[in-house]
């Protein structure tokens, strides 16, 4: 039983890692067309992110490996019953991929302007559509008996999850934003830190309505504040991050000021899975079809040697992960062999 | 439509366009790391400037791979949730896996395989390299694994449970070594390095062919991608593509029936060269070497081979295009040692490999060959495991998803053919504009004199951010 758990608790922290690491990224793509006005600042955009977003996306491929794994009923039925959502998904992700990658391959300004609308678009689309998603899933979805989601594309697109996809751009956006306080310089570092403040303002707007919403309209998820009042620290500790990190910005402290913008996304993304806890997907058709980490789990043994894996892994990824951005701290600069 | 049919178009189509890109990544990386290797000896600068110039091939094929794969990833879900539901505590474990060890691996090192060249120095520079190379094979492993544990379950026990039966670990070391893995993995990866040789072949002969100014370096590609081609073309057929032969006899003897077209139980049977079944008179013909079949399969021209009849007929796979596919992978593999060996024969007659246009002409199209052989390989491999989708205990027909609508796969189908289609044109835009333009000098690569670069990992994290 504490095996399950603990996959709760790893799958999540994966998700998380998504969300900081590939996060930036999405943010950089979501702000270029806004912040960057010729071709040579828009290549600093591309090139802050050029060394490591290949990296970054693969916390979402071992997010869908370790669903899989750990989670196959949850895998099957989610991304079976939001078959035409995932087929878009998979479209952006490919799109971002190719647009970078084929940006600066060739020097016309006709080429490089389509690649840069695209590597916009489709950072926007994957930010939106996660976002969407995971409306969708503290909204609940309509699970049957035999575990299996039978919704179309338009039943997805609810108020609560668009409010939760717009939430979700602002925030990777601000994200991004501090990101590249520390690595654009001249006038666009400038252009970049007139922009972070208002962009958290924007974003903490929309959080606190966001909140108020969820806390009103899922009793799920305010149930289990309600009944375990202590769990406020989670929350707590998201608030607690956006407020240092607003002042960390205001001190130009942007290093320190990235480190609580992740925190905070972490903080929101645990406290939203505490809420749902133990439910992995909530059934809106019946609570008894809810699918959660203990009926859609692997076995134990599948879940220890998972375990195993991950102990094994994970330190040699976070290590190496690490030494990549040491080598590429400090501010862009274009050169021969950049994007 | 049938939503079920779609879908296995759908993967068929996404997993062959998927698989264009990861041999060549593996090849690439195994030839980019002698080129290295080569530099460092030598200090000859042509091998600092190939190793550029291939570093950006690589980028490009890396980055189409890393794109389509993705698809793969969710595609189980999406498409197959009744197979993900049975499988999902074996195979789901081994996809975790290569995350956890191999994609972080590539992942985490393209940035300084792509970037390094100017900031690294050439040890370090070729170690980022080598552990990209390392990544990409890892990932091809346990990917490999996962697929042979379709083919060849072990170490699991199946049990009903109130979402359907689902396969249960019971031992992790036989699910992971399953009969068929070891063979598997080293035919791909041979037929992967052969892949990424035919590449650089290719290019070099283009060079020597067309782009004159590039000819000296045209000619230190050819110099290390043909011994690689040539020693894994010969090895392939008796060794790696035999095992493989071999392990299909034992654990799935009626696609091997299916590969030669076998109807009936033949001692000293034969093997085809060319053929056609003919399902209909339940016949096949062909030009047939006389029992090859027997010698390739047991080891002994007397065995019996089992025909088609000796299994229910609902267990047959779709005969003619396995045969086909199995026939053409068997006959380009000949093609390539017949390649390499008068390519290596031209070489040592005093260089005149340098000068004979039309061999230079047949490198060329070596790399969409080896490209055909590496797919219709797996079309073997794939088709041939029909009607299984998980050998002997699920049903393709049983696997796919009781939710999906045809006209969702239809949409999808379209999305992926035009979305794919103008990739491949794009890739193949760019490759050629990369290869017409050629290696860039390296005076205009360096920022700095190489020695200036910190090259051991002492000098790395202790100087001054040089971003
Ligand atoms: C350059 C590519 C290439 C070449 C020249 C060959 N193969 Fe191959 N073959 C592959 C590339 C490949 C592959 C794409 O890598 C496959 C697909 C699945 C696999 O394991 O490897 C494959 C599959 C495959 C299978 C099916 C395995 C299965 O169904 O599980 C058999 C029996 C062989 N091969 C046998 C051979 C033989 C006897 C060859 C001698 C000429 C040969 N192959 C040459
Ligand atoms: C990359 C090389 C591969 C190619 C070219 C390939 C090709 C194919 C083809 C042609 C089919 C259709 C067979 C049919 O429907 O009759 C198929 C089906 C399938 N393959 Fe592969 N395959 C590859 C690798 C893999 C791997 C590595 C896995 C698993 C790890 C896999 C899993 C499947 C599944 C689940 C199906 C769908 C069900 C089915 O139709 O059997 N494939 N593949
Ligand atoms: C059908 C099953 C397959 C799945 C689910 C799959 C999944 C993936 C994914 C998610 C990626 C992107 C990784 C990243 O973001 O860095 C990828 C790339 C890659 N895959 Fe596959 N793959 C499949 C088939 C194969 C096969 C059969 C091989 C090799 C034999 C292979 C070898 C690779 C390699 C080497 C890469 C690195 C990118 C590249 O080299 O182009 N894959 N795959």
């Amino acid at each position: 039983m504490w095996l399950n758990v603990v996959w709760f608790a790893l799958f999540v922290i994966i998700i998380a890692g998504y969300l900081i690491m590939d996060g930036f990224d999405l943010g950089v793509g979501i702000l270029h067309p806004f912040l960057a006005r010729n071709d040579e600042e828009r290549r600093v955009f591309l090139n802050s992110i050029g060394p490591v977003w290949d990296g970054n996306e693969v916390w979402l491929v071992l997010g869908g490996g370790a669903l899989f794994a750990a989670f196959p009923l949850v895998y099957a039925s989610l991304f079976s019953g939001l078959y035409i959502a995932m087929m878009l998904v998979l479209l952006v992700l490919i799109l971002r991929t190719v647009a970078i990658e084929f940006r600066s391959k060739r020097p016309s300004p006709a080429w490089r302007s389509f690649w840069d609308g695209v590597f916009f678009a489709a950072s926007l689309g994957i930010a939106l559509l996660l976002g969407v998603a995971f409306g969708n899933i503290l909204d609940g979805l309509p699970i049957a008996a035999d575990g299996y989601i039978r919704a179309n594309l338009y039943d997805l697109l609810t108020p609560y999850a668009l409010l939760v996809g717009v939430t979700t751009i602002f925030m990777l956006a601000t994200h991004g934003a501090i990101y590249l306080s520390m690595k654009a310089s001249g006038a666009l570092l400038d252009r970049v830190k007139h922009w972070v403040p208002r962009l958290m303002i924007a974003f903490f707007a929309l959080n606190t309505v966001l909140v108020g919403v969820t806390a009103l309209v899922h009793e799920t998820v305010s149930d289990r504040y309600w009944s375990q009042p202590w769990l406020v620290i989670l929350p707590g500790a998201a608030l607690l991050s956006v407020i240092v990190a607003w002042l960390m910005v205001r001190r130009q402290r942007y290093f320190v000021a990235f480190f609580f913008s992740a925190a905070m996304i972490a903080g929101l993304l645990i406290s939203a899975a505490v809420g749902l806890y133990p439910n992995l997907l909530v059934s809106t058709l019946n609570s008894s079809y809810n699918l959660t980490i203990f009926n859609a789990a692997s076995q134990p043994n599948t879940l220890t040697v998972m375990l195993i894996m991950a102990l094994i892994g994970m330190p040699f990824v976070l290590l190496y992960t690490a030494g990549v951005y040491y080598i590429f701290r400090g501010r862009v600069q274009i050169g021969p062999n950049s994007y | 439509m049938d939503s079920l049919l779609l879908s296995r178009v759908q993967f068929a189509l996404t997993a062959s366009f998927h698989f264009i890109y990861p041999p060549l990544s593996m090849g690439l990386g195994l030839l980019l790391i002698i080129i290295g290797v080569n530099y460092l000896r030598t200090r000859d600068p042509k091998w600092r400037q190939l190793s550029f110039f291939w570093v950006k091939v690589y980028g490009l094929v890396f980055a189409v791979g890393v794109a389509t794969g993705i698809v793969q990833e969710f595609e189980f879900g999406t498409n197959w949730p009744e197979y993900s539901r049975f499988v999902g505590n074996i195979f789901g474990s081994l996809l975790a896996a290569e995350g956890v060890f191999a994609f972080f691996l590539e992942g985490g090192f393209l940035g300084l395989m792509l970037f390094g060249g100017n900031r690294l120095g050439p040890r370090m520079w070729l170690l980022a390299i080598f552990m990209v190379a390392f990544g990409a094979h890892f990932s091809a492993l346990w990917i490999l694994m996962a697929n042979s544990w379709m083919q060849t379950p072990a170490g699991y026990v199946v049990t009903q449970t109130p979402m359907g039966a689902q396969a249960f670990m019971t031992d992790f070391g036989a699910t992971v070594f399953t009969p068929s893995f070891l063979p598997r993995l080293w035919h791909t990866w041979v037929a992967s390095w052969m892949t990424g040789a035919a590449l650089m072949l290719s290019v070099g002969a283009w060079f020597l062919l067309r782009v004159k100014q590039h000819a000296e370096l045209g000619k230190a590609t050819i110099r290390v991608a043909l011994p690689v081609f040539v020693i894994f073309s010969i090895l392939q057929v008796p060794l790696f593509g035999a095992r493989q032969a071999e392990n299909v006899t034992h654990n799935q003897p009626v696609k091997l029936a299916a590969m030669e077209g076998v109807w009936e139980d033949t001692a000293c049977a034969p093997m085809t060269v060319v053929g056609w079944i003919d399902e209909a008179n339940q016949t096949t013909y062909g030009i047939k070497i006389p029992c090859l079949l027997s010698f390739l399969a047991y080891g002994d021209i007397n065995a019996t081979v089992q025909g088609l009849h000796s299994f229910p007929a609902d267990t047959w796979p779709p005969l003619q295009i396995t045969f086909q596919a199995y026939h053409l992978m068997i006959n380009l593999g000949m093609v390539f040692i017949g390649i390499g060996l008068l390519a290596a024969f031209f070489f040592f007659w005093g260089r005149r490999l340098w000068r004979s246009t039309f061999i230079l002409w047949i490198l060329v199209l070596t790399i969409f060959l080896t490209e055909v052989a590496t797919i219709v390989g797996w079309w073997t491999a794939e088709f041939g495991r029909q009607p299984w989708i998980v050998w002997e205990l699920l049903r393709t027909v049983d696997a796919g998803s009781p939710v999906l609508l045809g006209y969702q796969v239809l949409i999808s189908n379209g999305m992926f053919i035009l979305l794919y289609g103008i990739l491949f044109v794009l890739f193949i835009f760019l490759l050629n504009e990369k290869i017409q333009h050629g290696p860039d000098s390296l005076e205009s690569m360096e920022e700095r004199p190489v020695n200036a670069l910190p090259d051991t990992f002492r000098e790395i994290f202790r100087r001054q951010a040089r971003a």
